[in-house]
């Protein structure tokens, strides 16, 4: 394997440990973060909810499909740019 | 042919969805025409076992690589819809909602546990397990790590934590096929059991795939249409999900005019009060419980072999992490209406505004409901007037959490086809579910601990041969722990999630993220986070007090913080791992090019 090969792949694992710590960060807070709030958070409405609820029913569950798929469409880019696409 | 049939799966599972749709109004049709509820139930189940079978017998299997991993063809929709299957358990379908309806929100720590883990799965684990291109999670650990003993630990982690969970899916098959056929219990265990092996013996893994998508579209239409169906006659609005909010401040309303709280002055053994209230978040203690009991479920979730193996039979990397944010939405499906299911019977049986109220109702009318007698008749609901006033009050209606998603139906006053649907997708969870830790169980027990360290040479009819017999023994004597009925069904489950992720998480996660980890690291991590982990929960179960509010359903964050820490020192005092190993753990890292093991190994 050649150093030019090794350099890009290093930079594409770098971009990829980027990208899973930004997942990660977004993931903590509606893991946990908001759900320490929820009695604060149960004050204010949303589509008629309380907000504190209404993450632990479907807030958060939403957020961490999306999370999925933002996070594999950046990856692909990542991939893509970095020429490691798997087949 | 084989191409044809991958092309030929959306056409294949639209036949079978239509099928299904039109039995289910068949059997609509027959209830007009006075067949009784019971032999609809019956019908239900043998029609969708049967269906399994089939399936299970057309996709049977010589091949190494179709047996273990379903020939890595597995389209990323379709895998997402059998992980889906293969997560959602018994419990899931007929124990959350009704656990959401006693629990109150410390109890929605389940619901964001169990979907926010695949975020685990899909950052941390299923692309690079997939690069991987091993067959089990034991396979990662031996290779990686390098060394029978690493894999054997492994092997051992995986069988404490998949047999406690596939012991509680047995029972659930069990007690739902005694209650539609009209068997006993112990029968039912063994007649649950041989629906699941008739899935999953004669093509392992590949015939596991394709029954659980089967199952998925059985599970998820018998959970939605009666939520939406009630939903609907009730008048909730035509899609409950975005608009029960009303109902969740009703019920905040209703109450301390009900007085929720009060203890009972009587007692049904397996039946309870409401005494939690629905929307009550808690202090500080109870903020440290809910993010506690989320953590060890997603931790869990990111360990459990028997979910990440499911990754393993993807064509590609990227189709690997395409069909992990399938699999959650899939499973989303089901958990934002549970929920909703909870919230709406709860006020269906408080609100005194509407017709189906208990609550408040006079006592010998409500004793006198036809779905309160059938479930009063099988000991799952007591209605006692203990203070002898001639009204029901909300200490006096006695239920078992299990039966809300079950009885829910009733109480709405839909047709009793509703009620065989809903056992036939309780039953296609238990089984779906339980195949999956079959299979993971005597896959780890065959390749890793028979071939990789027994008998290397073993050529593949032994191979496959042994796989099918470890497939029969274990269920065999999962059957019979079942028919102990040791925990009731939520126990076991969560525990489940705790030995995996005190165990094998940080080796895992670790063995991909983090360069430096070796063998000695590794194996100190799962052994000592395991025996910690597991002391506490024999220390809590002995009656022993919880240290912090960690109790025996989150024992892993005892374990897991063993197991890091175990990892990282021992890593650090011993060598470095060799330059083969740091190249593999590179080339893991890299989504093209060959897997790091061989195609048939």
């Amino acid at each position: 394997m050649s150093s030019d090969n090794s350099a890009n792949e290093a930079r594409h694992w770098a971009k990829t440990r980027n990208l899973t710590i930004w997942i990660l960060v977004v993931w903590f807070i509606f893991s946990f973060v908001v759900h320490l709030f929820a009695k604060g958070l149960n004050g204010m409405s949303f589509i008629g909810f309380p907000v504190g609820y209404y993450f632990a029913v479907q807030g958060s569950l939403i957020i961490f499909v999306a999370l999925i798929v933002v996070q594999n469409l950046l990856q692909d880019k990542i991939d893509d740019e970095a020429g490691l696409r798997g087949e | 042919m084989k191409g044809n049939f991958i092309d030929n799966l959306p056409k294949i599972y639209g036949l079978y969805t239509g099928g299904f749709i039109i039995f289910i109004l068949l059997m609509a049709l027959f209830e007009q025409l006075g067949m009784g509820a019971d032999t609809i139930g019956i019908l239900f189940v043998a029609f969708t076992i049967l269906i399994y079978a089939g399936i299970g017998y057309l996709s049977r299997t010589m091949q190494v690589a179709a047996y273990y991993v379903a020939g890595r063809e597995v389209p990323p929709v379709f895998n997402g819809m059998a992980t889906a299957a293969d997560w959602m358990s018994g419990a899931s379908f007929v124990a959350l909602a009704g656990g959401i309806y006693f629990g109150g929100h410390g109890y929605l720590a389940f619901v964001v546990g169990w979907t926010g883990g695949y975020v685990l799965v899909n950052s941390l684990m299923a692309p690079y397990l997939r690069k991987f291109g091993c067959y089990t999670v034991p396979d990662f650990i031996g290779t990686r790590y390098g060394g029978n003993l690493a894999r054997l630990i492994a092997v051992v982690v995986l069988v404490v934590a998949s047999f406690t969970y596939v012991t509680a899916q047995i029972n659930a098959s069990g007690t739902i096929a005694a209650r539609a056929l009209q068997i006993d219990f112990a029968y039912g265990v063994w007649f649950g059991l041989l629906g699941i092996l008739l899935c999953s013996m004669l093509g392992g893994m590949r015939a596991v795939t394709w029954t659980q998508v089967a199952q998925y579209i059985v599970l998820i239409i018998a959970y939605l249409v009666p939520v939406i169906w009630m939903s609907n006659v009730q008048g909730f609005g035509i899609i409950p999900h975005f608009s029960y909010g009303d109902a969740v401040i009703r019920i905040g309303e209703l109450e301390p005019v009900l007085g929720v709280g009060e203890a009972a002055t009587e007692s049904f053994p397996g039946r309870r009060i409401l005494t939690n209230l629905h929307n009550a978040p808690g202090d500080a203690m109870a903020g440290w419980k809910f993010i506690t009991l989320a953590f060890c479920m997603m931790a869990g979730t990111a360990s459990l072999p028997h979910i990440l193996m499911r990754y393993f039979t993807t064509p590609s990397v990227r189709a690997a992490r395409v069909s992990v944010g399938w699999s959650l939405f899939f499973i989303f499906l089901l958990y934002f209406t549970a929920p909703a299911l909870a919230t709406l019977t709860k006020l269906q049986l408080l609100d005194p505004e509407l017709a189906t109220a208990v609550i408040g109702k006079a006592v010998e009318e409500v004793q006198n409901l036809t779905w309160v007698q059938k479930w009063t008749n099988v000991g799952m609901l007591a209605v006692s007037d203990s203070n002898g006033d001639g009204i029901v009050q909300i200490n006096e209606f006695f239920m078992r959490p299990d039966i809300v998603v079950l009885a829910t139906p009733e109480i709405a006053g839909l047709p009793a086809v509703i009620s065989g649907l809903v056992a036939a997708g309780g039953l296609a969870a238990a089984m779906s579910t339980a195949d999956g830790l079959l299979l993971a169980i005597a896959n780890a027990l065959s390749h890793d601990l028979y071939y990789k360290i027994i008998d290397p040479k073993a050529d593949t009819r032994i191979r496959l041969i042994v796989a099918r017999v470890l497939l029969i023994v274990i269920g065999v004597i999962a059957a019979l722990v079942a028919s102990l009925q040791l925990t009731g069904i939520l126990g076991a489950v969560a525990w489940a999630f705790c030995f995996a992720c005190s165990g094998l998480f940080f080796p895992l996660v670790l063995g991909v993220w983090w360069k430096r980890a070796n063998r000695p690291g590794a194996i100190a991590g799962m052994v000592l986070g395991f025996l910690a982990g597991s002391l506490y929960l024999w220390y809590v179960r002995t009656g022993g007090t919880p240290i912090l509010g960690i109790d025996h359903l989150r024992f892993g964050m005892v374990g897991m913080p063993v197991s890091l820490i175990a990892m990282i020192v021992v890593s650090l005092a011993t060598e470095e791992p060799d330059e083969e190993t740091q190249r593999m753990v590179d080339a893991t890292r890299v989504p093209s090019g060959r897997a790091i093991l061989r195609a048939e190994h």
